[in-house]
């Protein structure tokens, strides 16, 4: 039915302490920026959507996926992407071993290696598959994380201040391109930012949390 | 489709049930032993032994053992040095890391750290006999030239009446531990921001570390500073090569009571165990009350505002001290590698006459039967220890559970409680229900030991590990036992192998458990270099000391080149 990702009467609380509410539904290709200071619980509602809310938060409301209930589904299986200001490539594994990590499962060995391949040339690091990622720049970091989450085919994209450690320059190319890429997928998007620029970028509605 | 790939397959099903259950596993394995083997000491020091015919209760065991002459000596030793080696291990290690954090003389302390912390305390106690024995090192180098001794002078050094020796050898190899906890307490408190404010208001480095600092790390350190006091207090091998014989410290005699062949002295033997526990009940209560007093005595001196005018000297005499016990344990290994090689060494000559294998030749078999009995031992019990903590630390991650301050205190109880006082009692309940003594009754028994050591080795980088690796790795798809052994344990190699060799370490130096534990069948290193201390045979003991420190100190090196070498083209990991 409806595509996209419902937040049906989400509320979070920590204690008596009511954090947030949030009712709000983000069609596929669009993108829906929750802002407000750092410290009234945006990433908490990130966590909440992956399943990885830590135990001392409580949390109410359902979380609809393309009309799936998945509040309850473990997180793995939430087909739910997340991207965080860090990069968090995994440092054991080389630059192409983290996109097969990311790569939805299937197909042979050779297949998928050559999905790996194909994927580092579309961000511009062809012949990267064996380097380690902590040799990498910023930028290029970036890039790998972002196709390791796109290639784990998510049904949505979560955003936690995804651009706040890139330099300017930088912050301007990734952005776009993390945007176009979810668009052209139509994937719904949540961000959660402190950046006017990067809601503005993101072109959708926009929540603002702890204004009062 | 995509749910059809990721359904949980059963497997997996039933190792999330059997998670849950670990924790409470292993606090059955660290702290089951200590009950039953308290409980076991219990009764017969109440006249309960059935394997000997007896049946109590009655109070005939503390009858005998108040009649023994010794008692009133030992149990004062017991608490003299117990008392002296942990105030003054702690004094060291407060005043070094008051006086000298983050300059050059620390950090080669710090550096040092490892290495001291491996060698056993046997290998150690036998290293500081050789050197300021008499006949030691020591005097060896100034005779006859400043002395004038051809023949080593009539002193009671080694084995004083005072158990002063003992002390100073607990000294030597409490400072590095207390040191190793003091640092990862430091590493939780702004300690350098508390510091430059107290300079900036004209206090001394030392005095303003003292005053703004300590209050803080000794709140973290003080389980450990416990462990230090009921150890120093009941230890047996370090006792039997350093302390005194007659009377020696109640602990010692306990086991001379125990090995009796008369089974009637096992209940003495118990008797005496429980007035060990007792003895070191009632010195952590009066330790409690140093506490207090210190804390009102210090209260006073902060608000006098002296700004520490004695800081220089107070630094450099505790410099002098740190230095000093991590040289008698250098040095000591070094004398032990020379009197394993030495041909004939006549006092007063630096140096043997001759280098030669010989001594390794002659006891190479058996030294190398028991490195490998050793070898067993530990990479079994640290194993298993491992395997226990990360099981405990992941259903903690998982399920949310939260150990609260008050758990911690389970960690370290095995540690409290003096070992004399409650294997005597596990090896009564072995033989009462006929168990074959031996290899993996010792196991389990080193278990309780290598256990808490593990998990406080573990849990720290275990739990710094940024949960948001885990996080990006499930919404990639990857179920909580992926990320486990995909992501979490190759990240964590070099702590979780770290945690690993100091289990080994544990389990090498372990001489009580294997001795009584293994009714004298079982044969490590440790058991064999402390029973050659009456010999006075110094070639055979440089050998096994040799070889027990090495056994333990091996693998610390291997934690850290393993990691270096599997990890050589990760930049990422290198200093993770």
């Amino acid at each position: 039915m409806d595509s996209g990702l419902t937040l049906r009467n989400v509320t979070i609380s920590k204690g008596d302490q009511c954090l947030l509410q949030v009712d709000h539904h983000i069609s596929a290709g669009h993108v829906l920026t929750v802002m407000g200071p750092s410290g009234v619980g945006k990433s908490t509602l990130l966590s909440f959507i992956t399943g990885t809310l830590a135990p001392d938060f409580r949390a109410q409301g359902r979380v609809l996926l393309d009309g799936e209930d998945i509040t309850d589904l473990p997180s793995h299986t939430r087909g739910v992407g997340i991207l965080f200001q860090d990069d968090l490539l995994f440092p054991h594994l080389s630059v192409g071993a983290n996109l097969a990590f990311g790569l939805a499962q299937g197909g042979g060995r050779q297949e998928r290696l050559a999905k790996v391949a194909e994927a580092l040339k579309e961000i511009g690091l062809e012949g990267f598959a064996d380097r380690d990622p902590a040799t990498l720049s910023g930028g290029q970091k970036a890039r790998v994380a972002l196709m390791r989450m796109l290639l784990s085919e998510p049904r949505a994209l979560l955003l936690d201040e995804p651009f706040s450690r890139l330099d300017m320059a930088l912050r301007a190319q990734i952005r776009t391109m993390v945007f176009d890429r979810a668009r052209a997928r139509s994937l719904p998007v949540l961000m959660v930012t402190h950046d006017e620029e990067d809601a503005r970028a993101a072109g959708g509605s926009v929540i603002t949390l702890g204004a009062e | 489709m995509r749910r059809g790939l990721w359904a949980a397959p059963s497997k997996r099903m039933r190792r999330r049930r059997f998670l849950p259950l670990l924790p409470a596993l292993t606090l059955l394995a660290m702290l089951g032993p200590v009950a039953a083997g308290l409980w076991w000491t219990l009764l017969p020091a109440f006249g309960h032994l059935p394997a000997a015919g007896l049946t109590g209760p009655s109070i005939d065991p503390f009858n005998a053992l108040f009649d023994w002459q010794g008692l009133p000596r030992a149990a004062f030793l017991s608490l003299s040095t117990g008392l002296i080696a942990t105030a003054v291990s702690l004094l060291i290690v407060t005043l070094v890391t008051a006086g000298w954090s983050g300059t050059k003389p620390f950090r080669v302390l710090e550096r040092l750290l490892s290495p001291l912390l491996s060698v056993p305390h046997a290998a150690a106690a036998f290293g500081l006999a050789f050197l300021i024995a008499p006949s030691g090192w020591l005097s060896r180098m100034v005779s006859p030239g400043l002395t004038g001794w051809e023949r080593p002078p009539d002193l009671l050094i080694v084995q004083d009446t005072w158990g002063l020796t003992m002390a100073a050898g607990l000294v030597a190899k409490e400072v590095p531990f207390l040191l190793l906890i003091t640092l990862a307490a430091l590493g939780q408190t702004d300690a350098r921001q508390s510091v430059n404010v107290a300079q900036a208001l004209g206090y001394g480095r030392l005095t303003g570390w003292l005053k703004t600092v300590f209050p803080r790390v000794y709140a973290q350190i003080r389980p450990p500073v416990y462990v230090v006091l009921a150890y120093s207090m009941s230890v047996v091998d370090v006792a039997v090569i350093l302390g005194p014989n007659t009377p020696p410290p109640l602990s010692v005699q306990i086991v001379k009571w125990m090995s009796d062949p008369d089974l009637a002295m096992r209940l003495v033997a118990a008797a005496g165990a429980l007035l060990q526990l007792g003895l070191v009940i009632g010195a952590l209560v009066l330790w409690r009350a140093g506490e207090s007093l210190v804390a009102f005595l210090g209260e006073r001196w902060i608000c006098a505002g002296r700004r520490g005018r004695w800081d220089g000297v107070v630094a450099g005499t505790a410099l002098f001290g740190g230095a000093a016990a991590a040289l008698a344990v250098l040095l000591g290994l070094l004398v032990l590698a020379i009197w394993s090689f030495a041909g004939f060494w006549g006092y007063p000559d630096a140096l043997p006459n001759g280098f030669t294998m010989r001594n390794w030749m002659r006891h190479g078999d058996g030294a190398l039967e028991a490195l490998g009995e050793t070898a067993f031992i530990a990479l079994v019990a640290a194993t298993a220890a491992v395997l226990l903590t990360i099981g405990c630390l992941e259903a903690e991650y998982r399920y949310g559970l939260r150990l609260r301050a008050r758990t911690v205190w389970l960690l370290y109880l095995p540690l409290l409680v003096p070992q004399i006082a409650f294997l005597p009692g596990l090896q009564t309940l072995l033989l009462g229900v006929g168990a074959e003594i031996g290899r993996i009754p010792v196991i389990v028994a080193h278990l309780v030991f290598v256990l808490p050591y593990v998990f406080l080795s573990l849990a720290d980088p275990y739990r710094a590990w940024d949960g948001r690796m885990g996080t990006i790795a499930s919404a990639l798809g990857a179920g909580p036992e992926r990320v486990l052994w995909h992501v979490r344990l190759p990240m964590l190699l070099r702590p979780i192998l770290t945690a690993f060799a100091v289990g080994l370490a544990v389990s090498v130096g372990q001489y009580l458990p294997t001795l009584l534990i293994g009714g004298g069948r079982v044969a490590t290193l440790t058991t064999e270099a402390v029973a050659l201390a009456s010999g006075g045979d110094r070639q055979a003991i440089g050998v096994y000391a040799l070889m027990q420190t090495g056994a333990a100190l091996i693998p610390f090196a291997l934690a850290l080149l393993v990691p270096a070498l599997v990890w050589r083209n990760r930049r990422g990991l290198r200093y993770g």
